[in-house]
């Protein structure tokens, strides 16, 4: 096929590509047609990838074929798809988040590493639509770069990005001379010069904006802020691609962009937070309400594994609610077979999903579903919150801020916050390493109520003995 | 293509954007995130453009780096939101184990 006919055919072929990210993320609203919905997805995608590789071929960009060039690409495909390959196929379910947001910031690395790439090959004073695309593309990119990794080593809890808010001494400043810088360059850029430092200076305040914006965030408000970013990246490909002038970059960029800002939007509404809020820090400044909390405290109640194993077998309906702390311990499987010796015992299992237990949204669902608990055993909160003053046995595994009743109450770092109406259980067994606290930074009330045993132990081995104790009585 | 015509396509591909998220349930906010994130990955097209029209030592290694980044992007993404959506199939794996256990 000659040169002519192959363009068009490449540019209706990017078309496809974007419908079918289009109907992709319109299938991924409703849970039947979601995996549909994401082959459909990658099938454009891998359409709109190969189309390119034929077009590169065969009308290369500098009118000849670049065997390095090839080499290159060959290579990094390996070395990046290789490892995003094994790393999505192996590492466990409760490390996909900070697994997202790593994926996400090596998105934004490379769009903003197409902008610095064209920059430096610029020939004469690039025009004012050049260096907005440009100067859009390095800064949002950067910021997501770095934002994502830090969001990536907060969920990891890697000593240097704590999961707790870190107060950057004088933050404001810092954030206001970053965006000073930035804006000072690209002003002075768009005003029609070329100027690698300004550029180089720009791309620095970017990328310590990204720190400086994520680190005082709380663990708890990750996911929101791994899907802004995520908006972000959106946004940088699409500014990448008006630095390149490809029609593909911009709509799936675009594309991603405006879902990702409303998709952010939808989760912070499910915690009740606004984005705003939750980047200015919300969480944060909570030192005084703990106390205040801590005071109103009771006593703490510890209850043996006899007693938990008697209590559970001997009621007629158990509520179990998951939380971080089973994820950690992979106690998914353990938790199904005590659910299953209760259920051969004639009590009624059910499991509360709180809208945000864990580390992000559905996380719960994906870990119980892999240990095939019956998806119908599965109920969201609104569902099953009135449930719980008719239930013998709430049981919490590790879950900790959403059934705080400290959220009732306003004043409280957690306010507002909805919440699994635990308290209202009959009788109520907390499985919890420690009396440590979740994301919050807060004591929560629950551990005091008088109804509350607290099993200090792992999740996965107390439920183990837990599955001991029942079958031995 | 012009300016004015890639700005059409842009502003008509962020309201496409914003139409296609509706009333998600909680449960597939993450899932739909991932998903999201795996279509900026288109990146690589991109990258595969600068790889391919550079010419000096710089610019074969941003090219390098950016396609590696672009791939990661793409490849994990796209498999991890499979992994995660495979979790919510309704059991087609149960007959098998109640069989045995029966």
């Amino acid at each position: 096929m000659d040169a002519q006919t192959i363009d068009p055919i490449v540019r209706l072929i990017w078309l496809a590509g974007a419908v079918a990210f289009v109907l992709g993320l319109i299938r991924m609203n409703s849970p039947a047609t979601a995996r549909n919905g994401n082959l459909l997805s990658s099938g454009g995608m891998t359409l709109t990838l190969g189309a390119t590789a034929v077009w590169l071929l065969i009308l290369p960009p500098t009118g000849s074929f670049n065997p390095v060039g090839w080499v290159i690409i060959l290579a990094g495909v390996v070395i990046g798809g290789g490892y995003g390959l094994y790393s999505a196929r192996t590492l466990p379910m409760t490390a996909m988040p900070q697994l997202v947001s790593l994926f996400n910031a090596v998105g934004g690395g490379a769009a903003a590493l197409i902008a610095i790439n064209e920059y430096l090959r610029v020939i004469g004073v690039p025009g004012l639509q050049e260096n907005v695309a440009t100067v859009l593309d390095v800064v949002i990119g950067s910021v997501t770069f770095t934002g994502s990794l830090i969001a990536s080593g907060k969920l990891m809890g890697l000593r240097i990005t704590p999961s707790r808010p870190v107060m950057i001494p004088g933050g404001q400043l810092v954030t206001g001379l970053l965006a000073l810088i930035a804006v000072a360059g690209a002003i002075f850029l768009f005003a029609g010069n070329y100027n690698l430092a300004v550029m180089a200076a720009i791309l620095a305040a970017a990328l310590i904006f990204g720190v400086t914006m994520t680190l005082p965030i709380g663990g708890a408000d990750m996911p929101v802020v791994i899907s802004l970013l995520n908006s972000f990246t959106g946004t940088a490909v699409a500014m990448a691609g008006f630095v390149l002038n490809n029609p593909v970059l911009i709509i799936a960029g675009a594309l991603v962009g405006a879902s990702g800002a409303i998709l952010t939007k939808l989760m912070a509404d499910a915690m009740n937070r606004s984005v705003l809020n939750i980047l200015v820090g919300g969480f944060g400044g909570a030192e005084g309400s703990v106390a205040a909390v801590g005071a109103g405290g009771g006593t703490v109640r510890e209850v043996s594994i006899d007693d938990a194993a008697i209590q559970l077998a001997y009621a007629s309906s158990v509520i179990v609610v998951p939380g971080y702390g089973l994820a950690v311990a992979q106690a998914q499987h353990a938790v199904r077979e005590l659910a299953e010796q209760l259920e051969d015992r004639g009590v009624d299992v059910k499991y509360a999903i709180h809208p945000v237990a864990g580390r992000m949204p559905g996380h719960m669902n994906v870990l119980l579903a892999e240990a095939n608990v019956p998806y119908p055993q599965l109920r969201e909160m609104e569902d099953i919150n009135p449930e719980f003053e008719r239930t013998d046995v709430a049981l919490v595994i590790g879950a900790n801020d959403v059934t705080n009743p400290a959220a009732r109450r306003p004043g409280s770092p957690v306010s507002g916050m909805p919440i699994l109406d635990v308290d209202h259980a009959k009788n109520i067994i907390v499985i919890k390493r420690s009396m440590g606290r979740g994301y919050a930074g807060i004591d929560n009330e629950l551990y005091t109520n008088p109804k509350t045993g607290m099993l200090f132990a792992d999740a996965k081995a107390g439920l183990a003995e837990l599955v001991g104790a029942v079958k031995g009585l | 293509m012009n300016i004015d015509l890639a700005f059409t396509i842009f502003v008509l591909a962020i309201l496409c954007g914003f139409a296609v998220i509706s009333k998600v349930p909680a449960t597939l906010h993450t899932p739909l995130m991932s998903g999201a994130n795996s279509i900026h990955g288109i990146v690589l097209v991109g990258a595969m453009i600068i790889a391919t029209s550079a010419d000096d030592p710089l610019s074969y290694f941003l090219a390098f780096v950016a396609v590696a980044f672009a791939s990661l992007n793409v490849v994990g993404g796209y498999v991890v939101t499979d992994r995660m959506l495979q979790m919510f199939r309704r059991k087609p794996a149960a007959p098998k184990t109640e069989k045995v256990e029966a």
